[in-house]
């Protein structure tokens, strides 16, 4: 099977979907003649011009809006938000009005919106473009939230998102868009809320999504060579979570740790344990573990902002602790 | 205004000392020496250097992501500027902030910021905070064209109007917002008359001109300190490097790029003093080695200063 990049994947997907269906246009800053602050529409301007493909003043707040505001009268918009730093801007867009609408006017309508946004730490930008927001946004019932890890489930999964007809925030990983998987040419799907066992093992369960997967694998394949042996799942989607997929593992393994990126207090791992002890509280042989990030704005300096995420060697440390 | 032998010098070697700090990051960032992104302040130094000339040191500035030039031109150290930039621990925010987070609250540097706009809160409330403490103080506010679109940009100019507090807010219209020209996201092309909605009186200015952002600036610090409330400035000028390290430069033209540094700001002030007879070339040339030893004096100190310890992660988030 042919490789293509993370970025390429999410481009043929937007790519594909607008030639599916007329209804799809591109609406965010700097993605028409600039493609995107990491290039993941290039091309598409080109392609589609500028009804389809539309560069928007930096409003995120109206970028939001708007993009809600089309969706509600036909057309499919995907907004880009550049960095998900910047959610706190169009927030009062996304909580009140895009998430709940639907619900408000009684099942009346739908919103079949995407906002596409990138997070994550890994560049040393800073405490304003380095930020996992996505635990902020779980916590709104009427959104879904995805986070692709590899170029086949990102290709798959914005096909799915921008083909659901309720609204959904997509977060790519800065970090990943350079990193390459397999993709086949023909048109597939990943659907929306199912896991994706990355790696099966038996002696622990590692829970992950984004860029904490190609962290989590590469610790599994450390620990494989000491004997040890981990199942790593890829929840891929946040909200809502498929919990199903991660009891069927703690069943078989009874132990659990959470890798992620987001500052721990709060934060995504919170809600994935306790639905593992709502569920599989009985399977359990030891107390789930975090490994998350520091409960600190990132910092700009290259070596805080290593010991401000989790590392492959933490991962590993934590598994032979847990195992001892 | 006139202008003194000593100020010309001022002047004149603020803005090399600008120019010369952004080539050399750029070349830091080549060599990967620095990391992570850097938005340069490179052909806009006239702007930064010619309004904040005109304020005293305990009035207030706040700065952009493109912040590198406010911060040297608030008196910023060198050295602590550079070494922030690289991330180490003898930097003006202890190699917390970075580039996008320069801020030095010592010398009346509210910061700059990573998100675009989000100085125009801090500054009408540093006006404010002026204002209800009675004191005789000023703030410039920087921000750029793209961020007169931003929702935060109309709510703090009405604030400002209505309580008649003392900002001057000064748009660096460099023409680009990234890569979005202003003609292809204002409905408005002349930004100034965006302030007409809140009564707040606005102008256009050479920013190229480093003597004519003084002038205006300085009218308008005036009228501020007066008690008169706020005022906007648009500087017209140009950014020689992309928005950031990655950029292609593909929204503009090779042509429109030579067009604005051919009316580079320092080359316009430094033949500007040689005509009017107050520096010659010699002295022009010194300065300009002068410069060259400090920024090569900066930049060892960054490399050679150490990082942060690891416990530094967790210090500073609370008192």
């Amino acid at each position: 099977m042919r490789t293509i990049t993370y970025r390429q994947a999410l481009n043929e997907a937007l790519d594909e979907e607008m030639a599916r269906d007329p209804r799809v246009f591109l609406f965010g800053e700097d993605i028409a003649i600039y493609g995107g602050a990491y290039g993941v529409t290039a091309g598409l301007w080109q392609k589609y011009g500028d009804e389809r493909v539309i560069d928007t003043p930096i409003s995120e707040n109206a970028i939001v809006g708007t993009a809600l505001g089309a969706a509600l009268t036909g057309l499919r918009p995907v907004a880009e938000i550049m960095y998900i730093d910047f959610i706190g801007l169009c927030m009062d867009q996304l909580n009140n009005q895009v998430a709940k609408i639907r619900y408000m006017f009684g099942g009346k309508c739908t919103v079949p919106l995407v906002i596409r946004t990138e997070g994550g730490a890994g560049r040393t930008l800073g405490a304003h473009h380095s930020q996992s927001l996505e635990s902020w946004l779980i916590h709104i019932p009427g959104i879904k939230v995805v986070m692709p890890s590899t170029p086949y489930d990102a290709k798959g999964l914005l096909k799915s998102s921008i083909r659901d007809d309720n609204p959904i925030v997509f977060i790519e990983h800065k970090m990943l868009y350079n990193t390459k998987g397999e993709v086949p040419e023909e048109e597939y799907l990943v659907p929306i809320g199912v896991a994706d066992v990355k790696k099966e093992g038996k002696d622990v369960t590692i829970v992950t999504y984004s860029r904490m997967v190609l962290f989590s694998l590469e610790a599994a394949k450390i620990l494989e060579k000491e004997g040890i042996s981990v199942e790593v799942i890829d929840l891929r989607t946040l909200l809502p979570i498929d919990i199903e997929t991660v009891v069927k593992s703690v069943k078989k393994t009874n132990r659990v740790i959470i890798v992620e990126e987001d500052c721990k207090t709060g934060g995504t791992g919170a809600e994935i344990g306790m639905q593992i002890i709502e569920n599989a509280f009985d399977y359990l042989d030891a107390p789930i573990v975090r490994v998350a990030g520091a409960d600190v704005p990132m910092p700009k300096s290259p070596v805080l902002e290593k010991l401000a995420i989790p590392d492959v060697e933490r991962i590993c440390k934590t598994v032979k602790e847990m195992l001892k | 205004m006139e202008i003194t032998k000593e100020l010309a010098i001022k002047l004149l070697k603020q803005m090399m000392e600008i120019r010369q700090f952004e080539d050399m990051i750029m070349e830091l960032l080549a060599k990967n020496i620095a990391e992570g992104g850097s938005h340069l302040y490179a052909g806009m130094e006239a702007v930064a250097v010619g309004a904040i000339s005109v304020i005293n040191p305990d009035d207030y500035i706040t700065s952009t992501h493109r912040g590198h030039g406010h911060a040297i031109a608030k008196d910023g150290d060198l050295k602590a500027l550079m070494a922030e930039i690289l991330g180490k621990k003898t930097g003006v925010c202890k190699g917390k902030g970075g580039s996008l987070h320069l801020a030095d609250l010592s010398k009346g540097n509210l910061g700059a910021n990573g998100i675009v706009g989000g100085g125009l809160g801090i500054a009408t409330g540093a006006g404010l905070s002026i204002k209800l403490q009675k004191q005789n103080k000023v703030v410039l506010c920087f921000f750029g064209d793209g961020a007169t679109n931003n929702g935060i940009f109309f709510e703090c100019l009405n604030m400002a109007s209505l309580w008649k507090l003392p900002v001057i807010y000064i748009c660096e219209n460099n023409k680009y917002a990234m890569s979005v020209s202003v003609e292809r996201s204002h409905a408005v092309k002349d930004i100034t008359k965006k302030a007409l909605a809140f009564d707040i009186p606005s102008e256009n200015v050479d920013g190229q001109d480093v003597l004519a952002v003084r002038e205006v600036v300085s009218k308008w610090v005036n009228h501020a300190r007066e008690g008169n409330g706020p005022s906007f400035i648009v500087a017209n000028t140009y950014r020689y490097y992309g928005h950031s390290r990655s950029d292609p430069r593909v929204y503009r033209t090779r042509e429109e790029e030579k067009f604005w540094r051919e009316r580079d700001p320092i080359i316009i002030f430094g033949n500007k003093m040689k005509e009017m007879g107050i520096l010659n070339e010699e002295e022009i040339n010194q300065i300009e080695e002068e410069v060259k030893k400090e920024i090569e004096e900066a930049v060892d100190f960054a490399i050679k200063s150490p990082y942060p310890e690891p416990e530094e992660l967790y210090t500073d988030l609370y008192v």
